[in-house]
């Protein structure tokens, strides 16, 4: 095994998100060399299962991510509900309480744009499925910073907006079905 | 060129220099990821081109500083948040409690006090109240003289109410406040035994041994290193067997004190001090 690779993938998702994750993160092979950060919309008030469906799917560990968390290559991290999550550093993550933006905290604009100023272009970041305008802003910004966009072509989404709106402010994304996706980050870890 | 620190990280940490030097509020050890978001929020909303000018400002003008302490530090509270702590407080700690002559219970960073009425109440309807100081600090002034007027929005009563019938409520809440049109003002005489404090985990130290440290979502806002150093308070503070509530999402994993704490509720993430 080689060492662990420079870099990270982060993932925003709302409505839909639970299958579109489901095509996805289960058929990463478990020598995925990046740490992976999920950002879901998840109501504050629920306890979030997401971290425990997807550790059970996936060959990769899932986790639902506490403070101070440190980032592991290989390992799925879960924002928790009620608390926007941030990149510290490119070893760390850090929550907060913040008022939430656009309706959400978590939210993904600003996962992702703390991840764009950590890791530059050595970052990931893909919108997936949902039915508002969260993580288009972040998109820009990881585009900006010489980051990888991807978007979920809004065509398979289940719900279109997000996509939609993350393809709007960041023209060169990459739109690609959730198989693309797969294949993109396959090609990342050889 | 990407070997050199951004010019507004420079700028970030020049502020936060001059803020120490100037007030002696340190927030150079904060994490940086949620003060770069919040200094950015708060050059655009206070008007200034840049980091640098609202450093200039906030060294010359002694009333930046209040403003600049909104967005440096994050006021964000509930009554009885996080029901489930409230309860395990109410079914597995308080049973210890009961065991001790007299209580201090501390409070640190209690922001507008929602958090602080929440125990005495808890406390109240426990029947230890009587025996107990709360000692109840923050850094931001404003907060804790929210905290000492304890009035809250009418909009936000329903919450409290909802979570205190959660977290095992003995009482109806609004046996503890009067209404008004669009307040709610809490009864004076939940303040009877409680002392307020400007009181900094960073730079101040412990003043007392108490039976049970409660600081949730305030080490979130730290690095590692300051949330060591304030940890380190806690287990000064704290006798063998004192306890020590953390936030939902908070740990003692990563820190250098984990040895010196069990954990007690694992879920409500609440923990023991280990014989020191
Ligand atoms: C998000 S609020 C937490 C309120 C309450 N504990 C709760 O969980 O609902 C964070 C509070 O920590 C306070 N704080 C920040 N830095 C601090 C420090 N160095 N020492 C004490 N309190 C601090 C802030 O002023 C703010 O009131």
């Amino acid at each position: 095994m080689t060492g662990p690779r420079e870099g990270a993938v982060i993932i925003g998702a709302s409505a839909g998100a639970l299958d579109a994750l489901s095509l996805i993160l289960p058929r990463l092979g478990s020598d995925f060399p990046l740490p992976i950060v999920v950002v879901v919309h998840v109501p504050p008030d629920k306890r979030s299962v997401l971290a425990a469906i997807f550790d059970a799917k996936c060959r990769l560990r899932a986790v639902e991510a506490e403070d101070k968390e440190p980032l592991e290559a290989g390992v799925i991290y879960f924002a928790p509900p009620d608390y926007h999550l941030l990149i510290e550093d490119r070893d760390t993550i850090a929550l907060s309480n913040e008022d939430q933006v656009l309706f959400s905290r978590p939210s993904i604009d600003v996962a992702f744009e703390s991840a764009a100023e950590v890791w530059g272009k050595a970052l990931t970041g893909i919108v997936l499925t949902g039915a508002n305008q969260d993580g288009a802003m972040g998109l820009k910004a990881i585009a900006a910073a010489g980051g990888t966009a991807i978007v979920q072509d809004p065509r398979e989404a289940y719900a279109r907006a997000m996509p939609e709106a993350a393809i709007e402010a960041c023209p060169d994304a990459l739109v690609l079905k959730a198989g693309g996706i797969v294949s993109y980050l396959q090609s990342v870890s050889r | 060129m990407e070997t050199f620190e951004r010019i507004e990280d420079i700028e970030i940490r020049l502020l936060l220099e001059a803020l120490y030097h100037r007030y002696h509020y340190d927030f150079r050890n904060y994490a940086m990821s949620s003060i770069r978001r919040r200094l950015r929020q708060a050059r655009e909303q206070l008007g200034f081109a840049t980091i640098s000018a609202l450093q200039e400002s906030a060294l010359h003008d002694p009333d930046m500083l209040p403003k600049l302490l909104r967005y440096l530090t994050v006021q964000v509270s509930e009554m009885f948040r996080d029901p489930g702590y409230f309860r395990a407080i109410r079914e597995k700690v308080v049973p210890h409690l009961r065991t001790y002559p007299s209580l201090k219970i501390w409070i640190a960073g209690c922001s507008s006090g929602e958090e602080l009425y929440s125990f005495v109440i808890l406390f109240r309807e426990e029947g230890l109240e009587e025996r107990t100081i709360f000692y109840a600090t923050d850094i931001n002034p404003e907060a804790l003289a929210q905290a000492e007027a304890g009035v809250y929005g009418l909009d936000r009563i329903r919450l409290f109410t909802e979570n205190h019938r959660h977290a095992g409520g003995k009482t109806s809440l609004s046996d503890h406040y009067r209404s008004g049109y669009d307040r709610c003002v809490f009864d004076r005489s939940l303040r009877r035994n409680v002392v307020f404090s400007d009181h900094s985990l960073v730079t101040d130290q412990v003043f007392g041994e108490m039976q049970f440290v409660s600081c949730r979502n305030v080490m979130i806002y730290f690095d590692r290193i300051l949330q060591d150093r304030a940890i380190g308070l806690f287990s000064e503070a704290l006798p063998r067997n004192g306890f020590l509530g953390l936030g939902a999402k908070e740990t003692l994993r990563f820190s250098s004190h984990a040895d010196a704490f069990r954990e007690f509720a694992r879920e409500e993430k609440i923990y023991r001090r280990t014989g020191a």
